[in-house]
């Protein structure tokens, strides 16, 4: 159990977060009126709640050791972690996922098109989310510029859409493709990197395209963007405001199954294995006749086609680019997803797309403690859980008799 | 009888270091042949050469499968000459730890398999038919090995013996016409290299060359039909267990000089 200790320790804990969010929770100036309120009771409230998150987790900790000692001695069956109890189980996940899908497609009729247009976003996510996932997540390679794509293939859309007219469902594989070329672009000169060098060099290019989206003003329009780009058509009728969200809703919901599909059929493939392969280990892979060069561009470029395809669909969302859209924050929480879900996980990074992007918009009720929230959030999770929401389940295979 | 394995002059150098000087060696159709030599002598610095992991400086490397053409492996790339029929394992054990056992040994087919993008997504006839054939040739070899009742664990979770045993399944799997063993018996227990030198005889009978480094003369002496022996990066003798046994240089070489003689 909880010894002295423990709580002393908290007590320390307690303090050093009233230390740290002193200035944040305590102090607020009104610089109109040049007076500063001193809310004391915010750090009270501070104070009791990370010395009580402390010994929770101190608890727990305990728990977990002693359940651990007594599976080492035998005297306790090993638990099948819960997510993979579930997903294994067709008795619980079928209700789940049945449940799930009505959800989802009952959508728009239960909420606002205000939550259908958050919603868009979060399923516009979950698609970036696996497309990173195969090169992050199940190649390995850690790709920090993964926003570059998703400019691509909305600059794809508005501009062809402006200078030939081309709508929506024809720059759609365009873009996608247009995306998988840069991806093999981007593959060739890193090859030969790794790790750190390669997050580099990828966040260097997806600032390279920010860049020139933003200065090449002939191009692109600079930074002021391009506006009035058409939403998408369903068979040349005229839809109100409402109807194309929930067209497009349905759209995304179409898009999500679709990559679920493809992603999924990819990974547990030749080309899927070699990529685990690749991540698990470089030089064996190599010496297992594994092509090392296709293996990566494959990867690269299959990743980055659908952040092009969604690149298309958010330009066609928002009816308007400018390159403010896609920036490193982009990036940087793409690959949270990935990490936050688990590596190489398609369950776990809808999950953590759904979360990551929903989350800080029902926090809106903190108002100014969202991302404080929010980043705790992250942390905690990684403290807990570094593997992310799914740990890797690999297929299973059995042994036919006879 | 031709050399199915043979190695004319071979150098490596590592900048101003000739870590192999003009090494000349060879393997004959389901020999077991052995490479020994003190530690630093330059034994792993030959496999990488001869798997394509470095580019030798100098020197021929040349395959001759059985009834067919000789190849030139030199300057190939590593998934080639595993294609090409050589095959590996690694003296610190490189499994793919976070995939299944199982899985490990389906990557060695990667190079005689040949499913694209559009087979992986569509899964047509002919790649659901690979597919299986890639399952049941991997749980064929897993059975052989005696792995075959832990296919759905991780590799990072087997026993050291049974890793050692999946790298070599996994090179198996490849289809090699030489299996290049890289201190295969490090490690293991007197027991469990006893059933190490089973399984190689066992791997030679079904028709392959074999090539191993190792440090255990017990083994080497019971398995080779040839030995090779290297010092700083020079043959310095080769012949059979008996001529190897007793030749002065190979002692000089692992005992150092005896004083009286000097």
């Amino acid at each position: 159990m909880l010894s002295f200790k423990d709580f002393g320790r908290a007590c320390v804990v307690a303090l050093w977060f009233m230390v740290l969010t002193f200035p944040l929770m305590v102090i607020k100036v009104n610089p109109i009126d040049r007076v500063i309120t001193w809310r004391w009771h915010n750090m009270v409230w501070v104070g009791v709640g990370s010395f009580l998150c402390y010994l929770a987790s101190r608890a727990w900790q305990i728990h977990r050791d002693a359940r651990l000692r007594r599976i080492r001695l035998g005297q306790e069956e090993e638990k099948e972690p819960l997510s993979r109890r579930i997903l294994q189980n067709p008795s619980i996940y079928r209700p789940l996922l049945a449940a799930g899908a009505l959800f989802f497609l009952a959508f728009p009729g239960l909420f606002s098109t205000y939550q259908t247009n958050i919603m868009i976003t979060a399923l516009m996510y979950v698609v970036l989310g696996l497309g990173l996932n195969i090169v992050v997540g199940v190649a390995g390679l850690l790709d920090l510029g993964y926003v570059a794509f998703y400019a691509v293939g909305a600059y794809a859309y508005a501009l062809l859409n402006l200078h030939f007219g081309l709508g929506f469902w024809t720059v759609l594989p365009i873009g996608g493709l247009l995306a998988a070329t840069f991806g093999i672009l981007l593959g060739f000169p890193v090859l030969r990197l790794r790790g750190d060098y390669l997050a580099i060099v990828t966040l260097g290019f997806g600032e390279i395209i920010r860049l020139i989206l933003e200065n090449w003003n002939e191009f692109s329009h600079g930074p002021s963007g391009i506006s009035n780009i058409p939403r998408p058509g369903f068979f040349g009728i005229q839809m109100s405001l409402d109807q194309s969200i929930t067209y497009l809703y349905y759209l995304m919901i179409g898009m999500v199954l679709f990559t679920i599909f493809v992603v999924n059929r990819l990974q547990n493939s030749r080309i899927g294995r070699a990529w685990f392969a690749l991540r698990e280990d470089e030089i064996a892979c190599q010496a297992m006749g594994i092509d090392k060069t296709r293996t990566k561009l494959t990867a690269f470029a299959l990743g980055a086609t659908w952040a092009g395809m969604v690149g298309v669909i958010f330009a066609a969302k928002t009816t308007f680019v400018n390159p403010a859209s896609f920036t490193f924050l982009e990036s940087a929480i793409i690959l949270c997803i990935v990490v936050l879900g688990g590596m190489g996980s398609i369950v776990g990074v809808i999950i953590a797309a759904l979360v990551l992007i929903l989350l800080p918009e029902y926090l809106r009720a903190f108002s100014e403690y969202r991302m404080l929230v929010f980043g705790a959030v992250l942390v905690i999770m990684m403290v807990f859980r570094p593997q992310g929401i799914v740990a890797n389940i690999r297929k299973t295979y059995r042994v036919e008799e006879g | 009888m031709n050399p199915i394995l043979e190695v004319k002059g071979l150098t490596m150098d590592f900048g101003g270091i000739r870590a192999l000087d003009h090494l000349d060696l060879h393997v004959n159709q389901g020999e077991i042949v052995a490479l020994i030599g003190p530690n630093g002598a330059g034994k792993t610095t030959f496999f990488n050469c001869l798997t394509g992991l470095y580019k030798p400086t100098a020197g021929d490397l040349l395959l001759t499968p059985p009834g067919g053409r000789t190849r030139r492996l030199g300057g190939l790339k590593p998934n080639h000459v595993t294609r090409q029929g050589l095959a590996r394992t690694f003296q610190n054990i490189r499994l793919f730890p976070n995939m299944t056992v199982l899985e490990n040994v389906m990557i060695g087919r990667h190079c005689r398999t040949r499913a694209k993008v559009l087979g992986a997504i569509f899964r047509d006839r002919r790649t659901r038919q690979e597919e299986r054939e890639i399952v049941a040739l991997s749980i064929s070899i897993l059975e052989e090995l005696g792995l075959a009742d832990m296919i759905n664990e991780f590799a990072k979770n087997l026993p050291y013996g049974a890793q050692r045993r999946l790298e070599i399944a996994r090179a198996l799997a490849t289809e090699p016409l030489i299996l290049l063993l890289d201190e295969p018996a490090a490690g293991m227990n007197p027991q469990e290299t006893r059933e190490l030198d089973e399984l190689i005889c066992r791997i030679r009978d079904k028709g392959l060359s074999i090539l191993l480094i190792e440090h255990d003369m017990k083994l080497v002496m019971s398995l080779s039909d040839h030995i090779f022996v290297m010092d700083y990066g020079r043959k310095i003798a080769d012949g059979t267990p008996e001529e190897i046994r007793t030749n002065p240089a190979v002692i000089k070489a692992y005992l150092g000089e005896d004083v009286d003689d000097a």
